[in-house]
C-alpha cells in the first residue's frame, strides 16, 4: 500500500489532529538537519518543501535551470526523501527544479532517481506537469480571460507564441489527483505552496479554511518564528485551529512573530488567491501556547464561482556580457554619466548594432545612486563599475563589453590626472559572458472552466 | 521623529515580479498608530517618495505593522533592473517624520 494511502486509512481510524512538517520553503539551499530529524521523529503524517518561485527572476523559468546548485538539491532531496520513503511518510515538493516547468521537473527526478539508486530505495512518485498549453492560454487571451497582475501590458497572443516557457501555478485539485494515484511522493511543477500543505487535510475532510492558513505559514519553514529561520517546522491541525512549532527548540513562534509572517512576500496580508477559492485572514487570531508554541484559527475560505490560475512566462531577449570593474579617482567619479555617454557613442560606432535588432548597453556606477534608483547626497570616494550588454549573439555581446572596457578605461575628460587608465579590474578578463538574458513576459491570472487538462498527472515506480 | 528612529523594522521585497511591498514594524501600539497618523506616510506622498503614479498603504494591527504596496519600475530581472528581488527599496522613506 502507497504512503499516501496508509496515512490516510490510519488517520481514519485513529483520527485526531494531523500533524504536518515542513522541511524547507527553499529546497536546494540547505535544510538544517537536527530540526529535520526532530521533525520526523514527531511522526508527522505529512512532509512538504516548497524549491522554487519566481523571485529569483526570470532566467530559471526561461532557460528551464535550477536556481540550487545540484550537489545542494541532491542533498536536500536525499534527506526529504529518505527520511520520508523509510518511515513511509507521504512526502509532497512544490515548484520542483526553481521554475516548475518540465525541465525542472525533468531535472528534479533524475536527481531523485540517483538518490533512489543509491540509498537503495523503491517508491511510487506522481509527477504534476505546470507548462500550459499555448493553445489554451490563446484561446483565453481571445475570450478576455486573461488579466494582469500589477503594472505588466495586457496579455497577447503574441507574447504567448513569444515565451520560451509557460507554467501555471496548480492547487489542491491537482494535488488530489495525484494522491488519487496512490503514491509514495508527490513532485510537483509550478504550484501554490499552500496546496503542498493543504491538499492532504482537505482530503481528509479538515475544515479548508484553517488548513490553508495553516499551510500559508508553514512554507516557509521556520521564518515565522521570532528572527526567522529555516528549521523545519511543525503544523499540527485540530480542526478550526492549528498549533505551530518549531523543530529547532531555540527558536520561538509567538503571536506577533507568526501574525507578522502574514506580511511577507504578499501584497494584501489580508487574503490569499488560490486557483479555487480565496483565503481570508481578516479575523485571524494569534495565542501563546507556551513561550515558543502559538495556536492559531480565523481563516476563512471562500470557494471561487470561477476557478483562475496565475499564469507566468519568459521570453528569450539575447546575450549577456558584463564588464566589472571599479574608480576611485575624484574627477572620473564626478563625471561618470558624462564619460558613460561619450563611451557609448563610441561603441556603438566601432560594433554598430543591428537596427533590426539593437543590443542593449548599460553602465552602472555604484555609489552614485544604482541600486535604489535615487540620487545620492554625497559623492563616494570610491565607485563600482558595472556595463552589461545584451546582444543578440554572446559573441556580439563581449565584442561590445570588451569595446566599453577599453574605452572607459582610457576615456579622456577635461581636468583629467589620471591619465593612465580610468578604471581598476579585479581579475582578467574583466569582461565576461553571462549566459542567456530573459525577462518575465507574462504574469497574469487566466480564468479557466476545468483545472484538470492543464495539470496532468502521472505515476512511475522508482527503484528496484 | 524620523521612520527609522521609530520603527523595529523597515524592510522592501517583491511580491511577485511586477509589484515591490514595504513592510514597517513597530514595536508598540502607540508608535504604529502614530505612524499611521502621520502625513508622510499617506499614499500620494510615498508614490512621490519613490516616483511612481500611486502607492496603497495597508495597516495591519494585528502585527503593529503598515504595509506599503508600490508597482516596480521595472519588472523584476528585466535589463535595466537594479534589484531583482527588490530587497533593497525602503530607503527613500528612512527619513519620513513621523
Amino acid at each position: 500500500m502507497s504512503a499516501f494511502a496508509a496515512t490516510i486509512d490510519a488517520w481514519k481510524r485513529e483520527k485526531g489532529p494531523l500533524r504536518i512538517l515542513s522541511a524547507s520553503g527553499q529546497l536546494g539551499y540547505g535544510i538544517p538537519e537536527p530540526a529535520f530529524r526532530a521533525g520526523l521523529a514527531r511522526k508527522p503524517h505529512l512532509i512538504g518543501a516548497d524549491m522554487g518561485s519566481v523571485d529569483p527572476g526570470p532566467y530559471y523559468l526561461g532557460a528551464g535551470k535550477l536556481a540550487t546548485a545540484r550537489r545542494s538539491s541532491k542533498r536536500d532531496l536525499g534527506l526529504a526523501i529518505v527520511g520520508a520513503v523509510r518511515n513511509r511518510i507521504p512526502f509532497i515538493l512544490g515548484t520542483a527544479g526553481t521554475g516548475g516547468g518540465d525541465p525542472h521537473l525533468a531535472e528534479t527526478m533524475d536527481i531523485i532517481r540517483e538518490i533512489a539508486r543509491e540509498n537503495d530505495l523503491n517508491f511510487r512518485v506522481a509527477t504534476i506537469g505546470a507548462e500550459m498549453p499555448r493553445d489554451a492560454v490563446k484561446a483565453a487571451v481571445r475570450a478576455g480571460k486573461v488579466t494582469s497582475i500589477g503594472p505588466i501590458g495586457a496579455l497577447t497572443e503574441a507574447d504567448v507564441d513569444g515565451a520560451a516557457r509557460i507554467v501555471g501555478q496548480m492547487g489542491m485539485e491537482a494535488f488530489q489527483r495525484a494522491i488519487d494515484l496512490e503514491p509514495d511522493i508527490i513532485i510537483a511543477g509550478r504550484a501554490c505552496d499552500t496546496a503542498i500543505y493543504a491538499t492532504l487535510p482537505q482530503r481528509l475532510g479538515f475544515p479548508v479554511g484553517p488548513a490553508l492558513q495553516m499551510a500559508k505559514i508553514i512554507e516557509c519553514a521556520s521564518l515565522c518564528c521570532e528572527g526567522g529561520g529555516r528549521d523545519a517546522m511543525l503544523g499540527t491541525l485540530e480542526g478550526e485551529s492549528f498549533i505551530l512549532e518549531s523543530m529547532n527548540p531555540n527558536r520561538r513562534a509567538t503571536p506577533m512573530s507568526v501574525a507578522a509572517h502574514s506580511l511577507y512576500e504578499q501584497a494584501d496580508p489580508l487574503s490569499v488567491a488560490e486557483p479555487e477559492g480565496i483565503l481570508y485572514l481578516a479575523d485571524a487570531k494569534y495565542e501563546a501556547v507556551d513561550d515558543r508554541r502559538v495556536r492559531v484559527s480565523g481563516g476563512r475560505w471562500e470557494p471561487a464561482t470561477q476557478f483562475s490560475v496565475k499564469i507566468e512566462g519568459a521570453t528569450w531577449l539575447g546575450a549577456r556580457a558584463v564588464l566589472v570593474a571599479g574608480s576611485t579617482d575624484p574627477v572620473f567619479i564626478a563625471k561618470a554619466q558624462e564619460i558613460a555617454a561619450s563611451v557609448e557613442a563610441m561603441v556603438r560606432e566601432l560594433v554598430p548594432p543591428n537596427p533590426k535588432r539593437p543590443y542593449e548597453l548599460f553602465f552602472r556606477f555604484y555609489g552614485l545612486g544604482v541600486v535604489g534608483g535615487q540620487p545620492v547626497t554625497t559623492v563616494p570616494e570610491e565607485v563600482g563599475v558595472l556595463v552589461e550588454c545584451i546582444g543578440e549573439t554572446e559573441e556580439e555581446a563581449r565584442a561590445v563589453a570588451a569595446t566599453a572596457k577599453q574605452y572607459l578605461l582610457h576615456a579622456p575628460f577635461p581636468g583629467r590626472i589620471s591619465t593612465a587608465g580610468n578604471l581598476g579590474f579585479p581579475f582578467t578578463p574583466p569582461e565576461m559572458t553571462a549566459g542567456d538574458a530573459y525577462r518575465f513576459s507574462i504574469y497574469h491570472i487566466m480564468q479557466v472552466d476545468d483545472l484538470a487538462p492543464l495539470f496532468p498527472v502521472s505515476i512511475e515506480t522508482i527503484g528496484r | 521623529m524620523k521612520l527609522i528612529e521609530a520603527a523595529r523594522v523597515i524592510r522592501s521585497k517583491n511580491a511577485g515580479p511586477t509589484q515591490v511591498t514595504l513592510d514597517l514594524m513597530f514595536d508598540s501600539r502607540e508608535m504604529y498608530e502614530r505612524a499611521l497618523a502621520a502625513p508622510s506616510l499617506k499614499a500620494a506622498v510615498i508614490a512621490q517618495r519613490f516616483n511612481v503614479a500611486e502607492a496603497e498603504i495597508i495597516p495591519y494591527p494585528a502585527a503593529n505593522a503598515i504595509k506599503i504596496v508600490l508597482p516596480r519600475r521595472i519588472i523584476a530581472g528585466t535589463p535595466g533592473d537594479t534589484d531583482v528581488y527588490g530587497a533593497q527599496q525602503h530607503r527613500p522613506i528612512l527619513d519620513l517624520e513621523i
